[in-house]
């Protein structure tokens, strides 16, 4: 099958993590990948971001094929339980990131340590972020822990279970997927049982 | 053209992360509303790739049912 250019977005992903390493102010970059697949599932009611141009997901599936054990993951994973609880616990955890920036926004001091996994504070004192507000400084660095704690995660699963493991409960794909049986069930409601395609025609 | 004897069945916990897409020879499955993963009956060969791929484990292989 010929590859379509959203088959290397994966290259996206890298580099982030390049940039983000050199410099931890374009960790701001990653507010896309939460933008972009929330849009999509509210505007088009789909999860064309996952099925396409997730590039955390493909470059799972690449590293994946060569170290994944490929086992079946515990059943517990896929369950509405567990990935509506890590959202939830996601979600937490992202809001005392943004109270923190909040503080230093009011006047604390900047930390400038990345929290890996919620527990561990790695120090990140190397970083030049003088040019910078200290509050948008300290919005990077809790920023990039939430993408270097979702991708350790991912990587733990893939090598553990299959190489897309971290989709199964990925925060964004449980919301994106809520946002889009939200959005049936008020097109059925609408269109009266019809299918999409018919109730877009009448 | 004969048709494959056996089928791919997607269970309701699917997370439609389109992960089966990509290694679907024949093109067989879709997301539908960013919901579920639904295979065109017609099109699934039952070959077993989507089954293995599935990071959510809710493809099973099924044997196909006669049509009377």
């Amino acid at each position: 099958m010929k590859r379509k250019w959203y088959d290397y977005l994966w290259v996206a992903e890298l580099l982030y993590w390049v940039l983000g390493l050199c410099n931890i102010l374009f960790a701001w970059l990653g507010v896309l990948f939460f933008f972009i697949p929330l849009l999509m599932a509210a505007i088009g009611g789909n999860k064309i971001y996952c099925n396409r141009y997730c590039g955390r997901g493909q470059l799972m599936g690449l590293l994946g094929s060569r170290l994944s054990r490929n086992l079946p993951p515990p059943r517990f994973l896929r369950s509405r339980w567990f990935r509506g609880g890590f959202l939830a616990f996601f979600m937490v955890m992202f809001g005392l990131m943004l109270r923190s920036t909040y503080l230093v926004f009011s006047g604390a001091p900047l930390r400038q340590t990345v929290t890996l996994l919620w527990m561990f504070k790695l120090p990140w004192q190397w970083a030049e972020v003088d040019m910078v507000s200290p509050w948008i400084a300290q919005f990077a660095f809790g920023f990039f822990g939430v993408m270097m704690t979702s991708t350790v995660l991912g990587l733990l699963t893939m090598v553990l279970f299959r190489p897309r493991s971290w989709c199964v409960y990925c925060p964004m794909g449980t919301m994106t997927q809520g946002i889009c049986k939200l959005k049936q069930k008020k097109e059925d409601v609408i269109c009266g049982g019809k299918s999409k395609e018919d109730c877009r025609i009448t | 053209m004969a048709i494959s004897t056996k089928l791919a069945q997607i269970g309701r916990e699917c997370v439609a992360c389109g992960s089966c897409l990509r290694v679907c020879p024949k093109s067989a499955i879709r997301i539908v509303s960013g919901v579920i993963a639904r295979v065109d009956s017609d099109a699934c060969v039952g070959c077993g790739r989507c089954a293995k791929t599935c990071p959510a484990d809710v493809i099973t292989i099924v044997q196909r049912r006669v049509a009377e």
